[in-house]
């Protein structure tokens, strides 16, 4: 501990931090612009200069000193003032201060502190630079001119997202940030880079010009992009979701998002189903509520429970699951499953579809074996978390499964069962790399789950787990890697077949053959409809996508801004999603449709409000009892016997920006996808 | 004056043969096993002892600064970086070193690398000094051939490597941490301290960064002792030290001096005097472009050493003597100055990145006299934010020649304001 004394006040404070975070935690506010928590430290924008003695009688940048025991900090004395009010002005003097039309106005970190440390007036009669703007991409959107050069966005690509393609070219005024050789930004978590801009240099392309910070309405909630449920805040006007911006969660996303978390929103407003449908002669036909009811009732009354069938799809939320489990064991039919890819996840043993290690915990680790995934497009921010750690030192990466470049460098193993067996015999020499850490890790991908011997992969990364050390006391290395952000939540509630129950394929398969007369699909979209054509198909869900498009009757969800949910994610957090916006038209949430047709069909569900389908699901399974926090997961047997024998191992994501109907409906999610074609594809050398 | 046998560099002027034959003639090379013999801590300590300040322009204590080496290996390398950048405007004593008597570089960098421990030592020459390097690299190669360098340099049982790497050019790699930065293949931006190089310089190693001169002096004042060093000059700004006289002179030179010689007297000694004479004198900048102009009042009684300098408010700097007689425009002279800082500031920190193009563009007005008598005050004022302000001396350096010249020739601006407002009333 180091004692000092700020502003004439002591304090002690842990060794090793600066200036900067110990006057914050004496409640004193330190301007700044390059300095960020997360970023390397710059020092170059000279904002945060104040008096320490001793020391040389000049400021120094409170963000790159280091406190030492008996110092002594002035934050408001004349010299400080006078520094301040220095570099204000130099910032000012080449900012083009066009606030009016900046879309950074309101959330401008220099708008801010000129009010708060600025002069009123300028002593700056020359012309102004200009510079011209860079192309980034269809997401960040640039305006050189009002840069300051903090090089937060360089840091940012070059550390977290781990990409080096921007940078600084040019010297002392001619200094310019870009990527030299213009091309949009090959990462996934590209558009931070816009949060962290303190001025309007890099703002959002596809929100340009579309509102002021003061006119939205904003709600904390949880993103289904992805399994990793970021934190999120949703910011609309009116019943329209203008954006949404990263939440900090430490455990979580810090206070990153990925670029799809953060742009596929514009997908909630096309292709959205706002009023029911029944097909009539072969055409889906607007309907009533009631019409939509009784065409399910005509079709489902009476009938044997056997030949009904439910699947959940990626982005359902757990009250939903909940409610439709429950219908359809009033129903009898034992033939629900909420995992369309077919993944051999047993919802029986939670350690074993949970990443048990969490997200935080990676930065504990130092060996990580990477079993059929590609992290980096999967979970951008497990990918980031892994990176993190990699860049402390110490840490060893192996990849079983698709080349892939992870941002960070990885031993390439192998591509499939063959080096997957290898390494549970404990016979592959990265065996010995996981032997000798202290807290290694393995983390197995859908990739490698969701195919015929996805049982197999799993008890071979079990012996993995076993025999390499994996799971100790107060440590426990074996992670599965969701990429559905329902998934878990649908393993939790049990949303798996029953005794005697048909799994996803069974269903497919039985409704082609007339076992299965009627499925329920409840958002259910990456499925094979065309075994759905002799089947009655109910579909539940936001938008007019695979699922819709084979149904009977569909009825119109809402989306996961639209509703107070339920989500569990990949590490098994219970989160609360909280509504945004109202359904569009007709829609409804999810569980109500279900509470109300069960009421049509004679099997009322015993609940009537949110607060009483969350006291049925905390009955079902007492995870849901704590939202936010986690549980630790028992380590028991699991998995299925034999070798895995099947074809190489391929990441589950064929497209990072589209991945769900919301981001398939996506503008901007398409805009993506073009770009990075057109970025990645090879060069033929006849191409200008 | 200083007697020819205390002078250290002996070949100054190219007249003897550089290469190692020559070097020995002249001493080079001589006893240098022995005098690793005496061990680190002798080194240094003799070093310390002569008064040593490093020639690069700040005047840091050499020996003490080697001393802030770790004394016990850390398990990395431990690198000696010669600044062999020699790029302040004025300033050419480097050069001529390397391009005349290499092997006293080479030398210095065993020597002072086993002072401080080191492994190896980078010489980041100027890339613009091509036949320097040139002649640099073969002293090197003539040094390991000899075994005077590499395995067993010397036969003193201690390896040491020594190489060469061109600069590309750019004023701020002179700047140790901006050298560093470029040693290792980035972007020339000087470093935050600390840490310190002695803790954390290139490649995350410990380092220590000296200017040439620096280096090349100390196997002399290894072999004739510190106690020779330090009975030249005034104490505190002890030795010898070359001098680089431009401008105005008869006779514009490098040449090796006493410490705390008048000023007049390097001049009109070596220089051959001022054009036109002394009463002809117009101003001085004593240490390089970095350091403030001195009226000719002041030059005809200050000496020439770290702290008579500073006690007339300006530095020794690099001891580039640049001489303007009356002819000279010295309000355009520091002008010129201005748009070389502008220039050469790396962009990396606000003050120094828009003040420097704003004191430029003060400076450009204030040659035609197209301002107002207030606008001097507001340039001192941003040459004061800027000054102090900035991460590495560049802020200060373009701000110190402007305070100079509105310290001694603010009446010259004034002047040509009003000449100017009047021709327009006119």
């Amino acid at each position: 501990m180091a004692k000092l004394t700020i502003d004439d006040v002591e304090i002690e404070v842990p060794d090793g931090i600066t200036v900067l975070q110990a006057c914050e935690m004496a409640g004193v506010e330190i301007p700044r612009f390059c300095y960020h928590e997360r970023l390397s430290v710059a020092g170059n924008c000279r904002m945060c200069l104040v008096e320490v003695a001793p020391g040389p009688p000049k400021p120094a940048a409170s963000c790159a000193l280091p406190v030492g025991d008996g110092m002594t900090v002035k934050t408001n004395s004349p010299m400080v003032k006078k520094a301040r009010e220095g570099v204000m002005e130099f910032l000012l003097i080449n900012h083009p201060l066009d606030c009016p039309i900046c879309d950074q106005g309101g959330e401008c970190d220099l708008q801010d502190q000129a009010m708060a440390y600025g002069v009123g007036n300028s002593r700056y009669d020359e012309n102004k630079r200009a510079v011209r703007d860079k192309e980034l991409g269809p997401l960040v959107k640039t305006e050189m001119t009002r840069c300051i050069h903090c090089t937060r966005c360089i840091r940012f690509a070059t550390e977290v997202a781990g990409i080096e393609e921007l940078g600084a070219t040019g010297r002392g005024e001619s200094m310019e940030v870009g990527t030299y050789v213009e091309k949009a930004l090959t990462s996934e978590l590209s558009a931070n880079i816009i949060d962290l801009c303190p001025v309007g240099a890099l703002t959002s392309k596809p929100y340009a010009f579309t509102a002021r910070p003061w006119e939205l309405t904003r709600t904390e909630t949880i993103d289904v992009m992805d399994a990793v449920g970021s934190n999120i805040r949703v910011d609309s006007r009116g019943s329209e979701i203008l954006r949404v911006l990263p939440v900090l969660n430490e455990d979580i996303n810090e206070e990153w998002i990925s670029d799809k978390t953060r742009y596929a929103c514009d997908g909630l407003k096309r292709q959205r189903l706002d009023t029911p449908y029944v097909r009539r002669e072969g055409a889906l036909q607007a309907a009533s509520w009631d019409e939509a009811f009784a065409a399910i009732a005509d079709n489902v009354k009476d009938k044997d429970g056997s030949k009904i069938a439910a699947i959940a799809g990626d982005l359902v939320d757990c009250e939903a699951m909940m409610a439709l489990s429950d219908l359809m064991d009033g129903l009898g039919s034992p033939h629900i499953d909420c995992r369309q890819d077919g993944a051999k996840l047993d919802a029986a043993v939670r350690g074993s579809y949970i990443f048990n290690t969490t997200i935080a915990g990676i930065e504990e680790a130092d060996a990580c074996l990477l079993v059929g995934t590609n992290p980096r497009i999967e979970a951008a921010l497990v990918n980031a978390r892994i990176r993190k750690r990699w860049l402390r030192g110490g840490f060893t990466v192996g990849a079983v499964g698709p080349r892939a470049d992870l941002t960070y460098p990885h031993e390439y193993l192998g591509a499939g069962p063959q080096t997957l067996k290898e390494l549970a015999e404990g016979s592959h020499a990265f065996c010995d790399v996981l032997r000798n850490a202290e807290k290694p890790l393995v983390i197995v991908g859908q990739g490698a789950l969701a195919r015929a011997d996805g049982g197999k992969v799993l008890s071979a990364a079990r012996k993995i787990a076993d025999g390499c050390g994996l799971v100790s006391d107060g440590w426990n290395g074996f992670n599965v890697l969701h990429t559905a952000a329902g998934r878990v939540g649908g393993l939790d509630i049990g949303f798996v077949p029953g005794v005697d129950g048909l799994d996803v394929a069974g269903i497919l398969e039985g409704a082609a053959n007339g076992e299965i007369e009627t499925v329920y699909l409840l958002g259910a979209d990456e499925i094979d409809t065309s075994h759905l054509e002799k089947a009655f198909v109910i579909y539940q869900g936001h938008h007019g996508d695979a699922g819709a498009h084979c149904a009977d009757v569909i009825l119109p969800g809402a989306a996961y801004t639209e509703k107070n949910a339920t989500y569990v994610n990949t590490e098994g957090r219970v989160q609360r999603a909280w509504r945004a916006v109202f359904p569009p038209g007709d829609a409804r949430e999810d569980w109500t449709i279900i509470r109300a047709l069960s009421d049509v069909l004679g099997k009322t569900l015993r609940y009537d409000d949110l607060a009483g389908v969350r006291r049925r699901m905390a009955l079902q399974n007492a995870v849901f009892e704590i939202v936010g926090d986690l549980r630790e997961s028992e380590w028991t047997k699991f998995g299925e016997m034999g070798v895995p024998n099947g074809d190489v191992f391929d990441t589950p994501v064929a497209n990072f920006y589209m991945t769900d109907p919301i981001s398939r409906a996506s503008e901007t999610m398409a805009a993506c996808t073009k770009s990075m074609a057109k970025t990645t594809q090879e060069k033929t050398g006849t191409d200008g | 004056m200083l007697k020819d046998s205390d002078r250290i560099f002996t070949n100054l002027y190219g007249q003897d043969d550089w290469r190692l034959e020559g070097a020995r003639r002249r001493g080079d090379w001589d006893g240098t096993k022995e005098i690793i013999a005496k061990g680190r801590e002798w080194i240094v300590e003799e070093v310390k002892s002569s008064g040593l300040r490093g020639r690069g322009g700040a005047g840091f204590p050499s020996g003490l600064k080697w001393s802030f080496m770790p004394k016990e290996p850390t398990g990395r390398p431990h690198y000696l970086v010669v600044n062999a950048d020699e790029g302040e405007p004025g300033t050419c004593k480097d050069r001529d070193m390397m391009r005349n008597d290499p092997h006293k570089l080479v030398e210095g960098c065993l020597l002072a690398g086993f002072g401080m421990g080191a492994n190896a030592a980078y010489i980041y020459i100027r890339g613009e000094f091509y036949r320097e390097a040139e002649n640099l690299q073969f002293a090197i190669d003539e040094a390991y051939d000899a075994g005077l360098i590499g395995k067993n340099a010397c036969g003193s049982g201690y390896d040491f490597d020594v190489y060469v790497h061109r600069g590309a050019g750019a004023y701020i790699c002179g700047e140790e941490m901006a050298l560093i930065e470029s040693l290792e293949g980035k972007k020339g931006m000087p470093r935050l301290k600390p840490p310190f190089p002695a803790a954390m310089g290139l490649y995350g190693c410990p380092t220590t960064v000296n200017n040439v001169e620096t280096i090349a002096v100390a196997p002399t004042i290894l072999r004739r002792g510190g106690a020779w060093f330090s009975s030249m000059g005034r104490e505190n700004n002890t030795g010898t030290k070359v001098f680089c006289i431009s401008g105005h002179v008869n006779n514009p030179c490098n040449v090796e001096e006493e410490m705390g010689i008048p000023l007049k007297d390097l001049i009109e000694k070596h220089a051959g005097g001022v054009i036109g004479g002394w009463d002809n004198l117009k101003a001085i900048i004593p240490g390089g472009s970095s350091v403030p102009i001195l009226p000719k009042s002041t030059c005809d009684t200050v000496l020439m050493d770290f702290d008579s300098l500073k006690e007339v408010r300006s530095g020794l700097g690099t001891a580039a003597v640049i001489v303007m007689d009356q002819s000279t425009d010295v309000v355009a002279a520091i002008a010129r100055l201005s748009k070389f800082y502008k220039h050469e500031s790396c962009g990396q920190c606000t003050p120094c990145r828009e003040g420097t193009g704003w004191m430029w563009r003060v400076m450009e007005r204030l040659v035609v006299g197209d301002a107002e008598i207030d606008e001097i005050d507001t340039l001192l004022d941003v040459a004061s934010q800027v000054e102090g302000h900035t991460i590495c001396a560049l802020g200060d350096a373009a701000a110190w020649p402007i305070q100079g010249l509105v310290r001694h020739f603010r009446h010259e601006i004034e002047d040509r304001i009003n000449q100017r407002k009047h021709s327009a009333a006119a």
